[in-house]
């Protein structure tokens, strides 16, 4: 697999990261030599197999909706970079 | 006596006897961490007040005669620094949780404190546990106790580390592509990755959601086995968390493995493996053997194959995970920005190191359409594959052993620019995490250099007591080595 700079561009996109002219460089070479290794798993054939997500079976277990924790507000509002009468302040989301 | 050199256990014992105040074990733990840690850095954050204090409700409790069923009542223990603990800095070694103080504790962590023990401080880690080396910290890495040039491994390196240097009585450490067993491996100690599901994740910072799990790190079997014994359970606020029935670990603390079935796969000891290593595994296998079990090779095939399902499926979870990262809600804000996609973008790319940043961008390659049923889905085909391999082999044997890493540590800062070639080193470990398997490692020799070696138990899904049972009888013709020599006149 080689990887473009498109390629870094859309994958950086997708992470929401900014990469300098350097990080991407490294990144290019990087994500090439790791995903073209991952490529080896093409030797397997897997066209009969399940993709298996949980080693265990998931079933749904239910239980009575109760509430358990208290109100918190502080304290959860004290890691908070900005914060505005009680609630998180993000920047304008929409112009 | 130095008491700073007792296992878990027996500092318990002696706190119980009156022998020791859980003051006196705080306090000791603490000077030698002052006196250790410079060289060392295992430590992101040492908890000296909180701990002194707690010191003397612990103890009050112990005389009023509480914790009478708890062996680990008043001995002090570190965690690593990716699982909450109430008030006290979480970082992940990462810039980006640099000033997060979780406001609640992670499940493991209460089981501890419900039976007594004192948390005495957090643990260094490659940064969101993304590495193998402890190199990837924001604050630096820690230093090999064995050989200061020398990487400890990693993830949970500054636990392993701590507990070698005799700055932990244990630890708790993660392990989500043998983040527990390699770093263990490396600093000659005991580390346990337990089955899925057998201990809770809640409060564990997530990586890779289907493959972390929380687990013991310490001097010997016995101690990890206590240790198990107190943080695992079910626990409703983990909806993976199973209900394993029994948890009685210390159970299988028996020097006994006549009749017992182990097998070494022909893939763990091929190509890529250190030769001292390989032939101290085969010594341990041989001591087994000696010892009554039935030992033989048997050839397993999907092994090469854990390497790139592991790092896909890793790296696309991660990618997921760590999307919370925005700087909105806690953790690093970027101070300069225009607008929301700013702040997201320049606080993700000024908080996050080189490493998160390439497994986020791998995860997202991954994922992305047109790429994703080729890499994403086929890996978990491949995981799928990985299972069945591993559940044939247990139709057959009790327990699975090899080799836990292909060398002993690594110089600091070798293959800094070949990650690939780091990832090569998790070989033996990813295997147990795709599959949810329990697996030890445990100190079985040591190499020219005189770094330890160590031995891999891998067992059938809530087979603890198995690798346990074997673990504890090879530990029994084999003393425990520190590198901390004895000080005179003490």
């Amino acid at each position: 697999m080689i990887i473009t700079d498109e390629t870094i561009k859309y994958v950086s996109a997708l992470a929401k990261l900014e990469l300098t002219e350097e990080e991407k460089e490294k990144a290019k070479k990087d994500l090439g030599s790791i995903i073209s290794y991952m490529e080896i798993i093409n030797e397997l054939d897997t066209d009969q197999v399940e993709p298996l997500s949980h080693v265990f079976p998931v079933k749904n277990v239910f239980r009575d909706d109760v509430v358990v924790n208290g109100p918190d507000r502080e304290n959860i509002l004290s890691n908070a970079p900005e914060t505005k009468d009680g609630c998180f302040k993000v920047p304008k989301t929409v112009e | 006596m130095e008491i700073t050199k007792l296992t878990a256990l027996e500092l318990g014992k002696k706190i119980k006897a009156g022998e020791i105040t859980v003051k006196e074990a705080v306090q000791a733990q603490l000077d030698r961490i002052k006196e250790a840690d410079g060289a060392y850095n295992c430590y992101v954050t040492i908890m000296e007040q909180e701990a002194l204090q707690r010191a003397e409700e612990v103890q009050k409790k112990i005389d009023a005669g509480e914790f009478a069923d708890s062996p680990l009542a008043g001995v002090p223990a570190a965690i690593k620094d990716n699982i909450c603990t109430k008030g006290v800095l979480t970082t992940c070694s990462s810039k980006m949780l640099g000033n997060f103080k979780p406001p609640y504790s992670a499940e493991a962590v209460e089981k501890l404190e419900a039976a007594g023990v004192v948390i005495i401080g957090k643990l260094n880690m490659d940064e969101f546990a993304m590495g193998g080396s402890t190199e990837t910290s924001f604050y630096g890495p820690t230093r090999n106790p064995w050989n200061v040039n020398t990487v400890p491994g990693g993830s949970s390196g500054g636990s392993a580390a701590a507990v070698a240097a005799e700055e932990a009585f244990f630890a708790l450490g993660s392990d989500t592509g043998g983040s527990i067993r390699q770093p263990a491996s490396f600093c000659g100690i005991t580390g346990i990755k337990p089955t899925y599901g057998m201990v809770s994740r809640y409060g564990l910072i997530a990586f890779a959601s289907s493959l972390d799990q929380i687990g013991p790190m310490g001097r010997d079997v016995s101690d990890c086995a206590a240790v198990l014994e107190v943080i695992a359970g079910h626990d409703a606020k983990d909806s993976t968390s199973m209900d394993a029935g029994d948890y009685k670990f210390t159970e299988a603390l028996v020097d006994d493995v006549k009749g017992m079935k182990i097998g070494i796969p022909d893939s763990y000891l091929g190509e890529g493996i250190d030769e001292e290593v390989k032939q101290s595994i085969l010594a341990a296998a041989e001591v087994l053997r000696e010892k009554g079990a039935l030992v033989e090779e048997f050839h397993m095939d999907m092994t090469k194959y854990a390497i790139p399902a592991y790092y896909i499926i890793a790296s696309a979870e991660a990618s997921s995970n760590l999307s919370r990262y925005d700087g909105i809600k806690y953790g690093y804000r970027t101070p300069d920005f225009e607008g929301l996609q700013d702040v997201y973008k320049k606080t993700r790319s000024e908080g996050f190191g080189a490493e998160v940043k390439r497994r986020m961008m791998i995860g997202a390659f991954v994922l992305s359409s047109g790429y994703y049923d080729a890499y994403y889905k086929k890996a978990l085909q491949v995981k799928a594959l990985i299972k069945e391999s591993f559940d044939r082999a247990f139709e057959k044997y009790d327990v699975i052993l090899g080799p836990t890493a292909p060398t002993t540590a690594l110089e600091i800062g070798a293959n800094a620019d070949d990650p690939l070639k780091r990832y090569l080193g998790d070989i033996y470990t990813v295997s147990a995490n795709l599959a949810g398997l329990p697996a030890v490692s445990l100190p079985c020799g040591f190499d020219s250099r005189k770094l330890p070696i160590g031995l891999q138990l891998t067992g059938k899904l809530f087979g603890e007591k198995d690798i346990i049972r074997a673990a504890y009888s090879f530990e029994q013709t084999r003393k425990y080595e520190s590198p901390i020599k004895e000080k005179e006149g003490k």
